[in-house]
């Protein structure tokens, strides 16, 4: 045969041989990332079911992977069992205010480090920056006497103002405002505009996305937080959704009514899924961005 | 020139985060170490006028206590036992992630889903998947037996049962929930920072490397982990303040008595530890534990940062 037919032949051979060991990396590739997906999926997928079976079903030797019987009356018994409208509203309460607040403190702050010039700017910032190294245990203890001396005990106060100043983001938005041309402050200025028309005018649409997972990742905050209101502010009036799942339903083995629990479970999982599905993209940024700060 | 109006225009728009922090975060620092020092110092004995010698005796008391050292032996077996797990897995899906185009949107929204749960609510979750209701060797008036999702796959594959978070579970098994969970809880944050990292390669390197004809597993070990090596860093330094922090997770599975039923405590974590101090005003000792606590951490992540640097490609 004609050498040069032969090397055509080879390449040919070669590149079906490649192409073939592709086809199955990327089978493979799929397979792997499918099964994992699964994996991941499975305790919602767990959730649904059983939060939707009878108890009878649900304690079934031979467990069913759909209900028999669809019981949403078991979302109605979580709802009143847990008192999750009261727990919802508390902490909708907590959840805004504090959002609210923190946004104006976060964004007069990361103004003034930006923007402003004054003397042991890069010191102060820097200091603030290294109490992100903390555990925030540390300083829980001393708050837990503060907040008694100041007769805050069982307030929504001491739910918000503890932690309205979160370093995190003013780093985050300062960032954010570093990005913004001085020329555009300069301008302000001469034409004669206040810093906080120009803050509201120019920074805050400018830096929205910013702004935005802020707000979420706030919200997400409240909604999941467990320990300082377990702390302070665990009574009837003030308890905080995550506090009141807990302390209705405190067993977790033996023989418990899961499927009432998971759908109070469920119900307190959906608003974060809600959030999630609609704004995705600013949480995934938010929390992607805290990859600067290493 | 720094002009004097924006000087006080700077502390005024400064002002209401100076002054939260300064309550709340500048004197806890101050005052945690105080307490510290003082010896057996409560915050009930404080108010009642008493005073207290200084000296380091809560540092001793914590270390002595046998409590402190199950705490401290179940954080550091959790941290090393799921950081690098959780950072591996991470990394293989991340690298899989990134070499496909049809699906990968959806499997990465999937994939970051745990990410936005309440940890205390799917915790609850996993513990019905683990649970076991009844006795599950069967004593003749024992009808009810559910043994649990995760048993029933155990058994479908021809394993044996196991306890594993009931009464008379073992050390072991729990440990192994409580891997699992936390490994489930962590990918999220892991593959959203090592994707982004992945996208972030020149792809110039790959084509270069398509040229030589290097096979895939030496482009991965020669190409990818190095240019990502800064990301990896990341993501186990922060895994492991994260695993140092363990607590909530644990609350989610066995409630607040952080063990199974016959064990109370046994799973309990240093920031359980720190919390059981405060509940019961031992404000000393909680602080002692908290700055033993705050050292760890230091320690582990300037272990981390040394040992990283000397292998990272910055």
């Amino acid at each position: 045969m004609d050498k040069r037919v032969m090397k055509a032949k080879n390449m040919q051979q070669a590149s079906l041989r490649s192409r073939t060991g592709k086809l199955t990396v990327q089978f493979f590739t799929y397979l792997f990332l499918i099964v994992m997906a699964l994996i991941v999926l499975f305790p919602f997928y767990w959730m649904i079911i059983s939060s939707l079976k009878t108890l009878e079903e649900y304690r079934l030797n031979v467990p069913t992977f759909w209900p028999k019987r669809i019981m949403f009356s078991n979302y109605a018994e979580a709802f009143t069992t847990a008192n999750l409208g009261d727990l919802f509203v508390n902490t909708m309460i907590v959840g805004v205010s504090s959002t609210l607040l923190s946004l104006i403190i976060t964004v007069l702050s990361a103004f003034a480090f930006a923007r402003l010039e004054f003397k042991g700017r890069d010191t102060l910032f820097t200091l603030l920056l290294a109490t992100m190294m903390i555990p925030g245990e540390l300083f829980t203890i001393t708050n837990y006497t503060t907040v008694t001396q100041l007769n805050w005990m069982n307030t929504y106060t001491v739910l918000v103002v503890p932690f309205l100043v979160s370093v995190f983001y003013i780093f985050l938005l300062r960032q954010n405002f570093l990005q913004i041309p001085n020329e555009l402050y300069l301008a302000a200025k001469v034409d004669g505009t206040s810093d906080i028309k120009y803050l509201w005018k120019v920074m805050v649409p400018l830096a929205l996305p910013t702004l935005i997972s802020i707000t979420i990742l706030k919200m997400m905050g409240a909604w999941n937080s467990y320990m300082w209101p377990r702390l302070v502010a665990n009574d009837e009036a003030h308890r905080l959704i995550t506090n009141g799942l807990r302390n209705a339903f405190t067993t977790t083995s033996g023989d418990v009514n899961y499927p009432v629990q998971m759908a109070a479970v469920a119900l307190v999982s959906a608003p974060l899924f809600l959030v999630f599905i609609f704004l995705r993209k600013y949480i995934m940024a938010g929390v992607s961005r805290s990859g600067i700060k290493g | 020139m720094v002009d004097s109006k924006q000087q006080w225009k700077a502390w005024l728009y400064l002002s209401p985060a100076i002054a939260i922090l300064l309550v709340f975060t500048v004197w806890p620092i101050f005052n945690t170490v105080r307490m510290s020092l003082l010896e057996g110092y409560s915050g009930l004995k404080a108010a009642a006028g008493m005073t207290f010698e200084f000296g380091l005796g809560n540092f001793q008391k914590v270390i002595e206590y046998r409590r402190f050292l199950q705490c401290l032996q179940n954080t550091a077996l959790l941290c090393v036992l799921t950081v690098p797990v959780s950072t591996l897995l991470a990394l293989l899906i991340a690298v899989a992630l990134n070499s496909i185009k049809p699906l990968q949107k959806i499997l990465q929204t999937i994939f970051f889903l745990p990410y936005v749960t309440n940890s205390i609510a799917i915790g609850m979750v996993f513990a019905a998947m683990f649970n076991i209701v009844g006795s599950f060797y069967g004593t003749e008036n024992e009808i009810i037996v559910t043994a649990g999702i995760i048993n029933n796959v155990i058994e479908f594959f021809g394993g044996k049962p196991v306890n594993w978070i009931n009464y008379g579970s073992t050390y072991v098994a729990n440990i192994t929930v409580m891997v699992v969970y936390i490994v489930w809880n962590a990918l999220p944050f892991k593959i959203l920072v090592l994707l982004g990292g992945l996208q972030s390669i020149n792809k110039q390197y790959y084509d270069a490397a398509k040229v030589d004809g290097t096979p895939r597993r030496r482009v991965f070990a020669r190409i990818t982990v190095p240019l990502l090596s800064p990301m990896l860093a990341y993501v186990i330094i922060t895994g492991f303040i994260g695993g140092f922090k363990e607590y909530t997770s644990i609350v989610g599975i066995f409630g607040e008595q952080m063990g199974p039923p016959d064990d109370a405590g046994r799973l309990n974590t240093m920031v359980g530890f720190i919390y059981d101090a405060l509940s019961t005003n031992s404000q000393g000792r909680a602080s002692a534990a908290a700055l033993i606590l705050f050292g760890i951490i230091l320690a582990v992540t300037l272990f981390n940062n040394n040992v990283i640097k000397k292998h990272t490609h910055y």
